[in-house]
C-alpha cells in the first residue's frame, strides 16, 4: 500500500543527509509508491549507505586530492601548449591553464569574458552588433590612414567613411575625443571630406614623430583592453566573446546582463564579485580545463583545492607565496621550496615547531597524526 | 553609473549576517571558536552590499554540486 506523499515528506524531513540526495529519495519514492515499511527500509539503507561514503576522522583528503589532480595532470603534459578556439578566440588549455590557475595570476595569458545580454538586445541581432562595438577598443588603425606631412608639419587622418557609418562614429566624435586626450591642436579639414589635422605643439620632427606614435594607443570608441568582440548566437540569444577582459568597465554598460556575463580572470572575479564567486570561479575554470582533455576529477576534489585557497578571504596560489609558504611549521616549510633559506632564518629568529603536522613528523621520524596515528587512548 | 544588486549574479551565493543565537548553536556544533571559522575581508564586494561590521559572521548558502545546498560559514575581519 503506497503512502501520501505528505507522510513521505515528513518521514525524511529530519534526516541528516544533503538536500540533492533528500530530493532524489523523494522523487524515487513518490514515483515508485512504498509503503511505510518499505520507506523504513529504504531510509535506513540510504543513511548506512550515506555514512559509507563519508569521509572518516582522520582521512588525509588532502593527500587523495593532490594525487587525484595530479594523476591525470601527468597526461595532459603530453598533449599540452596548444590552443583551441571558442568562437574563433583563442585560449590557454591545458596544463599551462590548470597551472595558472593554482597559481592564482594576477592576470591570465589569455583573459576572455563571456558577456550575456538583457531580453531585448539577446535577441536582436543588430542591437547586439551596436552593443559589440561599444564594448570593443576601436583604435585609429581601425578607422583611417594616418599620414605624417614633413612638408607642412602635420598629421594627417584620412577616415574610412564606411567604417565610420559601420562603428556608428562620426569625424567630429572623433576629433573631440583627440582633443581630450591628446593636448595639441585638432582641426577638421573644411576642403577634404572625413579629414582630420594634427599639428603638434612645436614644429620639430620629434614631436611629430612621437605623435605619430601616440595616436595608436587613443581608445577612441568601446572600453579599453577589450581587443576583440565576437558575437555568436548560444541557443536562441546572442551572446558576446571577448579577448580580454574589463569585467568592472562591461558591467556598467547598459543592455549587458548583469547576472550571468563571467570572465575567466578569477582575480577580477574576486575583485568585482567577492571570495564566494572566486571560489565557484576556480571550480568551473580547473574543471572545464580538465574536462576539455576529456579528464574527469571528482568535484570534491577540486573543491577542496578552491575552498583552501579562498579560506583566508583572499584568493592564494598553492606554492611558494601562499598556501605552502604560510604553513605554521618550520619543516614543513623547508621540505617545500628553498630549504636553507627557511632553515636558516628560523635559526636566526629562534623559531619554535611544535611537530603538529604531518611533514615534519615524518622529518623527525615519529608516528603521524592522520588515520590511526591520531587516536589516542585515554585513561579516566 | 549603473546600479544593480551583485547578489543577483549566478556566481554569488546568498550571504546573510548570523544572528547571536544562530552563530552560538552553529559554533558548539562543530566546537570552536569564531576566529577558527573561514575569513572573509570588509572590503569584499559582498560584504560591502550586505553591510556587515568586522567580528561578524556571515552564512552562505552555497549551490553545491555533491550535496544541493551547502552552508559555509564566514568571519569578517580587517
Amino acid at each position: 500500500m503506497a503512502i501520501s506523499e505528505a507522510t513521505i515528506d515528513s518521514m525524511i524531513a529530519n534526516l541528516d543527509i544533503p538536500t540533492s540526495m533528500l530530493e532524489t529519495l523523494r522523487e524515487d519514492a513518490i514515483k515508485v509508491g512504498v509503503s511505510k515499511k518499505e520507506l523504513e527500509d529504504i531510509i535506513a539503507k540510504v543513511n548506512e549507505n550515506y555514512e559509507y561514503a563519508c569521509v572518516e576522522p582522520c582521512e588525509a583528503v588532502g593527500v587523495v586530492s593532490a594525487q587525484s589532480i595530479g594523476e591525470p595532470g601527468t597526461q595532459m603534459t603530453m598533449r599540452t601548449f596548444h590552443y583551441a578556439g571558442v568562437a574563433e578566440i583563442n585560449v590557454t588549455l591545458g596544463l599551462p591553464r590548470l597551472i595558472e590557475i593554482v597559481d592564482a595570476r594576477k592576470q591570465p595569458s589569455t583573459p576572455m569574458m563571456t558577456i550575456a545580454l538583457e531580453e531585448e538586445y539577446a535577441t536582436d541581432r543588430d542591437k547586439a552588433r551596436h552593443l559589440a562595438w561599444e564594448i570593443e577598443a576601436t583604435h585609429i588603425e581601425h578607422l583611417a590612414d594616418v599620414t605624417t606631412d614633413l612638408a607642412n608639419m602635420h598629421l594627417i587622418i584620412d577616415l574610412h567613411e564606411k567604417t565610420l557609418k559601420y562603428r556608428s562614429l562620426t569625424a567630429d566624435e572623433i576629433a573631440d575625443k583627440l582633443r581630450e586626450e591628446m593636448d595639441v591642436m585638432v582641426t577638421i579639414s573644411n576642403d577634404i571630406q572625413n579629414q582630420i589635422i594634427l599639428t603638434p605643439n612645436a614644429p620639430s620632427y620629434r614631436e611629430l614623430l612621437q605623435l605619430a606614435k601616440k595616436i595608436h594607443n587613443v581608445t577612441l570608441k568601446g572600453i579599453e583592453g577589450i581587443k576583440r568582440v565576437v558575437i555568436r548566437k548560444d541557443g536562441d540569444e546572442y551572446t558576446l566573446y571577448t579577448e580580454g577582459s574589463q569585467l568592472k568597465n562591461v558591467l556598467q554598460i547598459e543592455g549587458v546582463d548583469t547576472t550571468r556575463t563571467y570572465t575567466n580572470n578569477i582575480g577580477e572575479i574576486y575583485e568585482v564579485f567577492g571570495i564566494e564567486a572566486a571560489r565557484n570561479g576556480i571550480i568551473t575554470e580547473a574543471n572545464n580545463t580538465l574536462a576539455e582533455q576529456g579528464l574527469t576529477v571528482d568535484i570534491r576534489h577540486i573543491m577542496l583545492v578552491s575552498d583552501i585557497m579562498c579560506s583566508d578571504g583572499e584568493v592564494k596560489q598553492i606554492g611558494r607565496h601562499g598556501i605552502s609558504g604560510e604553513k605554521a611549521s618550520v619543516f614543513a616549510r623547508a621540505a617545500f621550496e628553498v630549504t636553507v633559506n627557511h632553515l636558516l632564518d628560523a635559526g636566526m629568529r629562534g623559531d619554535y615547531d611544535k611537530l603538529n603536522g604531518v611533514t615534519e613528523n615524518i622529518i623527525v621520524g615519529q608516528p603521524i597524526k592522520l588515520g590511526t596515528g591520531d587516536v589516542h587512548l585515554i585513561s579516566k | 553609473m549603473r546600479k544593480f544588486s551583485l547578489l543577483d549574479h549566478e556566481l554569488i551565493p546568498k550571504h546573510e549576517i548570523m544572528s547571536e543565537d544562530e552563530l552560538k548553536s552553529v559554533l558548539n556544533q562543530y566546537k570552536i571558536g569564531k576566529e577558527q571559522l573561514p575569513k572573509i575581508k570588509d572590503d569584499d564586494p559582498i560584504i560591502q552590499e550586505i553591510g556587515a561590521q568586522v567580528g561578524e559572521v556571515v552564512k552562505i548558502t552555497r549551490n553545491s554540486q555533491t550535496a544541493g545546498e551547502a552552508y559555509y560559514y564566514r568571519l569578517v575581519i580587517m
